[in-house]
């Protein structure tokens, strides 16, 4: 549910009175549902080189309505910056002014993107100062789209043209629904590795998918948003949670397992329900984690050991089990969630902190071991999300943390599970070891 | 009592070889997937707001949890409760309504008082051995908490009248006959009709006739209340049980209880046999509400749904005891039923892996063994050449029962059912044959049923 500020101010005279008070006006993000359209009007493609072309022909091949030219006040559902043949930052200009002229055409709940080059293997530092120029210009456009538009980029590694698999997969995600409350982020495209769905409303058809943490909240919302992608779906949670786990296993047509991740044996439990039942495991989803928090000054062994165990001791043995399996080595998925408390830092979440930015960690290095059997590793880093959780910090604290973002409003669990449907499905596959905000550009956490 | 007509089938030839059916068809094998429970919760405490329905629903949307069966058709479903609305003719069909399974799953009541849970366990284990069905779910629920309260037999019987009655003077006349003592509820007890002695205070009777001292009764409780406790420390019962309303494990487990604190209690049942009185409390099980359910298939059906299976459903026996007459205590009529299942089985008590006796007062248990063991009885009750035999202590109800986990009447059953299924997948062989589970489960009406389980 949408908080009912953002309900208020984003119709009739709430609309009308936010905007002469000069109050924050978040408006009812365009969110995902199946059988929507991808962009809520034509799409723009701006940019001259070869791989600006062939983008627009795929796009077109996805029967969208596709521009290389504006035309004047033309509402645009979104505009595709493709500067992937930069060579010093005087070429932004010609671009980028372009698209400025087309920014106050676009609809509500419209698209940026950009797709660039990672400035990392950059020839020169001219050419990595035009590439590390986009980051700079995406972020702060972001912050200057407003009516629930977003802008993200899409960095591809040096090789990897813009219709590669993994390209076009995370402009499809950054283009739909999907992306409501993910702004301005970028997502590196390292190989041409994976494969663009054959039915984009069910992309994980054939897939079993584990998702730890499923009895309730963001876990919950990731195994509906999974089962609805087309997964078979296996929920794990702690024996205790076991009520709310057989609802959320029943209403997604999969099946519950009772599990305590800090388990030793746990990545061999997981395993082993995923093969027996369900004959194969393609995705793990690393979600449980737990919070303890306390200023580091009265933090006690307790608070500390049981955060770490959890959340990120757990999924490094759980990791080995799988690398270790005969059974997961068909281009597996694994999904962790971090926390843009384990970039940014969160008062009286040291130990929490510390977890996330473990995960973080474990992530990249987790990556290249995958790479030889087609596999990935990312994470998705919620920033403020509507949950029970949420709902119990004090009224004042939680409607300032809920407005210092970009898109002013606090995600859902639905909007991090869209992140991680993603990530998990073949069309993410050249994308790996990266560490995806869903945040709506939360102020914090650079 | 006959114990001429045994098998000539071996154990191990009719567990596993398909015989065939009266109707000339072949038998199956019927086998245990799994089963799911509720915590079980003494009455008035978690669970006093819950019926019978909202309990079998929850057992069963955990047992579709746990094994996928969201949306799917079972080919039957059977349970019961001992204490039952009249209102829940049709409990278990309602259950089945209320929970995850496709709409289209037939459904029966069954009761058998405490033996109903093992019953609708063997009924539809029979219709999957005969190919009527390929897959059943048992179960039984009980609530002491929401027992039903009934009006008396002179309210109901005015009331009947004033709704045949048809002009004003009738109805008013009716109504004449109405007297303030009418006004009380009936409510309900778990006394036998018969007797009008309490199921305690029958057990008293035989407690003290099998001599079964304070000690042996309390060292029973204290190991059930152990096991049990062990149990859920090893996570024995992850697999078996999903949480309802906050509570995560039977609420009567006292997993820090001592033989100590069992001496302290005072004797609640037999303080009037002018014998010492030794039943306690602690050594009798409490009134309870809870839920169990079992998942039954046949072989086919399991591995076309890549379930497991963990035991099959050898046989199973009833018998009755004129408890009425004082010939055999209420509750000794499984004494009975397990020499001849045995027998009919070509087995004997050496031959059993797991012996799952239900523990309504530890005082039962001890008498049955007592029973068995005795020279005497086995001659002229059994007609055994002597006793029937001895159970090692080792073997007996080892992860707990019902005097630790509490005893919801109709889903004790379904709890023993599960349990000792997965203990028996677990041991899987034991000298080359399969693991071997007995359940003996006594009921009030001086009735009784036990079944063999074997691994699968």
């Amino acid at each position: 549910m949408t908080d009912k500020y953002t309900q208020f101010v984003s119709r009739g005279i709430g609309k009308d009175v936010a905007k002469k008070l000069g109050l924050p006006q978040p408006v009812v993000l365009r969110r995902y549902q199946p059988g929507q359209a991808l962009v809520p009007g034509p799409i723009l493609v701006q940019g001259s080189s070869d791989g600006a072309d062939e983008l627009a022909a795929a796009l077109l091949a996805w029967d969208l309505d596709v521009r290389r030219h504006a035309v004047p006040r033309e509402k645009l559902g979104a505009i595709v910056l493709v500067l992937d043949e930069l060579d010093h930052a005087e070429d932004l200009e010609r671009p980028v002014l372009s698209a400025a002229a087309s920014l106050r055409d676009l609809a509500p709940n419209a698209r940026v993107v950009t797709v660039s080059r990672t400035p990392a293997s950059a020839p020169g530092p001219a050419s990595a100062a035009a590439r590390q120029g986009i980051d700079g210009l995406l972020r702060s456009l972001a912050k200057e789209l407003r009516a629930g538009a977003t802008a993200n980029g899409i960095m591809l590694a040096d090789g990897v043209n813009t219709t590669s698999p993994s390209a076009l997969g995370a402009l499809r995600f950054f283009l739909s629904g999907r992306s409501a409350f993910v702004d301005g982020q970028f997502l590196t495209v390292a190989s041409g590795e994976g494969q663009l769905p054959a039915d984009p409303e069910k992309p994980l058809a054939g897939k079993v998918a584990v998702v730890t943490g499923a009895a309730r909240g963001i876990g919950a919302a990731i195994a509906r948003t999974l089962h609805r992608d087309g997964a078979t779906v296996v929920v794990v949670d702690i024996p205790a949670a076991g009520d709310h786990l057989a609802a959320v296993a029943n209403s997604v047509r999969g099946t519950a397992l009772q599990l305590d991740i800090s388990r030793e044996d746990a990545g061999h439990r997981i395993i082993e329900h995923a093969v027996g039942r369900h004959g194969r495991l393609d995705i793990v989803i690393h979600n449980a984690g737990i919070t303890r928090d306390k200023l580091l000054a009265n933090m006690d062994q307790g608070r500390w050991n049981s955060v770490l165990a959890v959340n990120i001791a757990a999924q490094l043995r759980i990791n080995d089990a799988l690398l270790a399996s005969r059974d997961f080595r068909d281009s597996p998925r694994i999904v962790s969630v971090a926390s843009t408390s384990g970039i940014a830092g969160n008062r009286g979440q040291t130990n929490y902190a510390a977890s996330k930015g473990g995960v973080i960690g474990m992530v990249r290095a987790t990556a290249p071991l995958l790479a030889e059997r087609h596999g990935s590793i990312n994470a998705v880093a919620p920033g403020f999300i509507e949950t029970e959780m949420t709902a119990r910090i004090p009224f004042a604290t939680r409607e300032v943390a809920r407005r210092l973002n970009s898109l002013q409003q606090g995600g859902q669990p639905g909007d991090v599970a869209e992140a991680i449907a993603f990530l998990a499905s073949d069309a993410a596959g050249g994308i790996t070891g990266e560490v995806l905000r869903v945040c709506g550009q939360n102020l914090v956490g650079a | 009592m006959s114990f001429t007509g045994q098998s000539a089938t071996g154990p191990e030839e009719s567990s596993t070889a398909a015989a065939a059916t009266p109707g000339g068809g072949l038998l199956r094998q019927a086998v245990v997937v799994g089963g799911n429970r509720i915590p079980f919760a003494r009455t008035g405490g978690a669970y006093t707001k819950s019926s019978n329905q909202d309990m079998l629903t929850a057992a069963l949307d955990g047992l579709i949890a746990r094994f996928g069966l969201a949306d799917e058709r079972i080919g039957e479903v059977a349970a019961g409760a001992v204490l039952k609305h009249s209102r829940d003719f049709n409990l278990t069909r309602e259950a089945v309504l209320g929970s995850a399974l496709s709409a289209e799953t037939p459904a029966y009541d069954l009761q058998q008082a405490c033996a109903t849970g093992l019953e609708t366990v063997l009924g539809l284990a029979n219709k999957i051995k005969l190919g009527q069905i390929d897959s059943g779910i048992a179960g039984g629920v009980d609530s002491a908490s929401d027992a039903p309260i009934a009006v008396s037999e002179g309210l109901r019987e005015v009331l009947l009248d004033l709704n045949r009655a048809k002009t004003l003077p009738q109805r008013l006349k009716v109504l004449g006959r109405l007297r303030p003592k009418d006004l009380a509820p009936d409510a309900p007890n778990t006394g036998e009709p018969r007797t009008g002695l309490s199921m305690g205070e029958h057990q008293a009777l035989t407690t003290a006739q099998w001599k079964i001292t304070r000690e042996a009764q309390d060292q029973l409780a204290y190991t059930s209340h152990r096991n049990l406790a062990a149990a859920y420390d090893a996570g024995f019962f992850d697999d078996l049980l999903t949480p309802y309303r906050g509570l995560n494990r039977d609420s009567n487990l006292r997993a820090d209880t001592t033989l100590e604190k069992l001496a302290t209690l005072k004797p609640v049942f037999g303080r009037n046999l002018g014998a010492e009185a030794t039943m306690t409390a602690g050594n009798s099980t409490p009134l309870t509400d809870g839920a169990s359910t079992v998942l039954l298939a046949s072989e086919e059906w399991a591995d076309a749904h890549e379930l497991p299976k963990l035991a099959t459903v050898v046989d199973g026996e009833a018998a009755a005891v004129d408890f009425v007459h004082g010939k055999d205590g209420l509750l000794m009529a499984p004494a009975f039923a397990v020499p001849r299942l045995l027998a009919r089985n070509g087995l004997t008590l050496d031959d059993i892996d797991f012996f799952e006796i239900h523990e309504a007062f530890a005082g039962t248990v001890l008498s049955t063994l007592a029973a068995w063991e005795d020279e005497e009885f086995g001659r002229t009750r059994l007609g055994l050449d002597g006793a029937l035999g001895s159970v090692d202590r080792s073997k007996l109800n080892v992860n707990g029962s019902s005097l630790a986990a509490g005893h919801p009447f109709a889903a004790t059953g379904g709890r023993i059912v599960a349990s000792l299924a997965k203990m028996l997948h677990e041991r899987g062989h034991v000298d080359g044959r399969p693991a071997r589970g007995l359940i003996s489960i006594c009921a009030a009406g001086g009735q009784g049923v036990v079944a063999i389980l074997e691994a699968f």
